[in-house]
């Protein structure tokens, strides 16, 4: 037989050639299929795995707890959607947004300058202390450091202690005595609850936004003072809008993770409730999962909503 | 004295170090307002450092900088009357083109519908008039290259600074914009100053060069005279082609132990044993290899003497497409006595 098309393969360069690099060969001639391999097993992850489970806790929240029987109505119902909007629900929320906003307020006012010296200012020798600095916290256990704080913030604590030394106790007894934020001790005050959130959750808007600030190129920083801007307005019309979609990058996590965390007003702070422990104890204790379910597509919505007007407002044109 | 009879810019003795490395070494010169005066080196000769000490990125540790007869001692660089077009052009992602272009304006507070007007005539002279609500990212190299040179001529600057600002794009374009950009220094007639690595750049474009060596000036001059007369080995190798000839083969071939440059273009190629013209040296020796180059041939000639000489040759007849047939071929070189350049035998100190 001597028929041959113009796709025949070339003979192989050596007889001997391995079962590997006829595979090899194989998968060179066939790039779908080596793409499937590939990217197969993560996307079946991703999509069974993990979009699977949010969109079966998102088919939960439309059922609903029949109040005489204490069972799960399986019926496509808006009742524990209506449920959220109660006095009670309604306060859960709010107050977890509220402090959710002011968190990542905070970390974006202590993490700019703090990534801003890293990315322009630190040398070759402080840079990588000062990552080591912001990323050491994440290597040791996330409740051991809850606890700690727990310990700083009490009354017979280090900071209590402090003020004392400095004769300031009248001034944290002001602190403590505001309404809302205060309490009988920064351990049992939302103002604790909000310090201690803002230590966890700070390295995830340093990160973002150095790596943002240190994407300006040094050149672009020149020409604006070249064009006779002082370093000011060079800030305010160069580094900041191309810092921006760093922040919004950053404010995504610290936003996001203050939503969701149900252990930190757990352990400090008054014992109010956020959205994080009413999941936990309607999925728990109280067995109402449709509205577990429900108070978990808030935190989703709410950044959504977030993500969409900071793009209306042009936060990520810089990209 | 008035303001018009300082230099636009002037170095006196200026040095800048980083660490132990001279980038700038005891440079003096002047560059006359209005002139299109050209910085020529290789990399890291210091002619980009000597362009950021005139636009304020940089100090100087020795020496005096002078603008307009104003020392430049502490003054940063917004403000400085001059202005940068930079290698990577630095246009500001997040602005429209038009706004890139009215960012001078706008830091000086100058009024909106003012700023458009004026960054409207600025894209019109750089013939991108329609491109103005387009993003940086949106436009080509050359496009870019255009909007840099708008934003900041829009200031009126006295010294424009340009830094290797068509090293980015391919040749065509490049031709066409050294002319764009010599024609756009007449009708504005301020001072430009321009880094350059590329030696056919600067003697296309420049009233003088100054080319730079190691941290130092080798020589000043207009084109004509850096290229016709170089002053050290060094511009002789570095402007153009030349066949460096040392004392010891210079004595052989022309009687006098002195090293010489001749340009490669400024050499005949003879029939064996021709006999040797009026005035000119004449050297035997062996085509060694030959490149053809379309308009002109590049033979390499081993020389009995000792050493080896390149030559260009016009192919003016199509004849030239021989070039290849002539390699071990013997031949007699010859050249006009007077073309053949003498070179400082160390450069100055």
């Amino acid at each position: 037989m001597t028929a041959h098309t113009l796709a025949a393969p070339p003979p192989a360069r050596a007889s001997g050639a391995g079962a590997l690099q006829r595979l090899s060969t194989f998968l060179y001639r066939h790039p779908m299929l080596a793409l499937a391999i590939l990217l197969g097993p993560p996307l079946a992850w991703l999509g069974g795995v993990y979009l699977g489970s949010l969109l079966a806790l998102l088919a939960q929240s439309f059922f609903y707890l029949d109040g005489f029987t204490g069972l799960i109505v399986r019926e496509f119902s808006l009742r524990t959607y209506g449920e959220l909007f109660t006095g009670a629900n309604l306060d859960i929320i709010l107050r977890t947004t509220v402090m959710a906003s002011v968190v990542t307020l905070a970390c974006a006012l202590i993490g700019f300058p703090i990534a801003y010296y890293m990315a322009r200012y630190a040398g070759p020798r402080l840079k990588p202390l000062m990552y080591l600095g912001v990323m050491l916290p994440l290597w040791s256990s996330y409740l051991v450091r809850v606890y700690s704080w727990k310990l700083i913030l009490a009354k017979e604590g280090i900071v209590t202690w402090f003020f004392a030394k400095l004769h300031l106790l009248w001034l944290l007894d002001a602190i403590l005595s505001t309404p809302v934020i205060g309490g009988p001790s920064l351990s049992t005050a939302y103002l604790g609850t909000f310090i201690v959130f803002v230590y966890i959750w700070l390295p995830y808007m340093i990160l973002p936004v150095e790596a943002a600030i240190e994407r300006v190129p040094r050149s672009v920083i020149e020409a604006s003072a070249d064009l006779g801007a002082p370093p000011r307005s060079t800030f305010r019309h160069v580094v900041l809008p191309l810092a921006i979609p760093g922040v919004v990058a950053g404010s995504i996590f610290t936003f996001s993770l203050t939503l969701g965390d149900y252990i930190i007003p757990g352990i400090i702070g008054s014992s109010r409730p956020f959205i994080g422990q009413a999941v936990a104890s309607h999925q728990g204790t109280a067995g109402n999962i449709p509205l577990a379910a429900a108070l978990s597509v808030v935190p989703i919505v709410i950044i959504g909503i977030y993500l969409a007007i900071a793009k209306r407002m042009g936060a990520f044109e810089a990209l | 004295m008035s303001e018009a009879s300082f230099p636009a810019v002037r170095f006196l003795e200026v040095s800048r170090h980083y660490g132990a490395v001279k980038a700038v070494d005891t440079v003096s010169f002047d560059i006359a307002d209005g002139e299109f005066f050209s910085l020529l080196g290789p990399s890291g000769s210091g002619k980009t450092t000597c362009l950021r000490l005139i636009a304020g990125f940089e100090q100087a540790y020795a020496g005096r900088v002078l603008i307009h007869g104003r020392d430049m001692a502490g003054v940063p660089p917004y403000e400085r009357d001059v202005n940068t077009v930079f290698q990577d052009y630095a246009l500001f992602p997040h602005m429209s083109v038009a706004d890139n272009v009215a960012y001078g304006l706008m830091i000086r507070k100058v009024p909106k519908p003012e700023r458009r007007a004026r960054a409207e005539e600025m894209l019109e002279m750089v013939k991108l008039g329609d491109l103005g609500g387009r993003k940086p990212g949106q436009l080509s190299g050359g496009q870019r290259q255009r909007v840099a040179l708008a934003r900041a001529l829009i200031n009126r600057p006295r010294v424009l600074l340009l830094d290797e600002p068509l090293g980015a794009l391919d040749l065509k374009l490049r031709q066409a914009m050294q002319m764009e950009l010599k024609a756009l220094q007449r009708q504005v007639g301020i001072t430009f100053v321009y880094v350059t690595h590329d030696q056919e750049e600067a003697l296309t474009m420049s009233d003088r060069i100054a080319v730079f060596n190691l941290g130092r000036i080798e020589q000043i001059g207009r084109p004509g005279e850096i290229y016709e007369h170089p002053a050290t080995a060094f511009v002789a190798g570095f402007v153009g082609v030349s066949n460096l000839i040392d004392g010891a083969l210079a004595a052989r071939l022309f009687g006098q132990p002195a090293a010489v440059a001749i340009r490669p273009e400024k050499i005949r190629i003879l029939p064996e044993g021709a006999p040797a013209p009026e005035n000119a040296w004449v050297a035997d020796g062996r085509i060694r290899d030959a490149t053809y180059l379309g308009a002109a041939s590049r033979y390499y000639v081993t020389l009995d003497a000792g050493g080896e000489m390149v030559v260009i040759e016009q192919n003016q007849r199509s004849g030239a497409i021989d070039t290849l047939g002539a390699i071990g071929r013997r031949v007699r070189l010859s050249g006009p006595l007077g073309e053949a350049l003498p070179l400082a035998s160390e450069r100055a100190a």
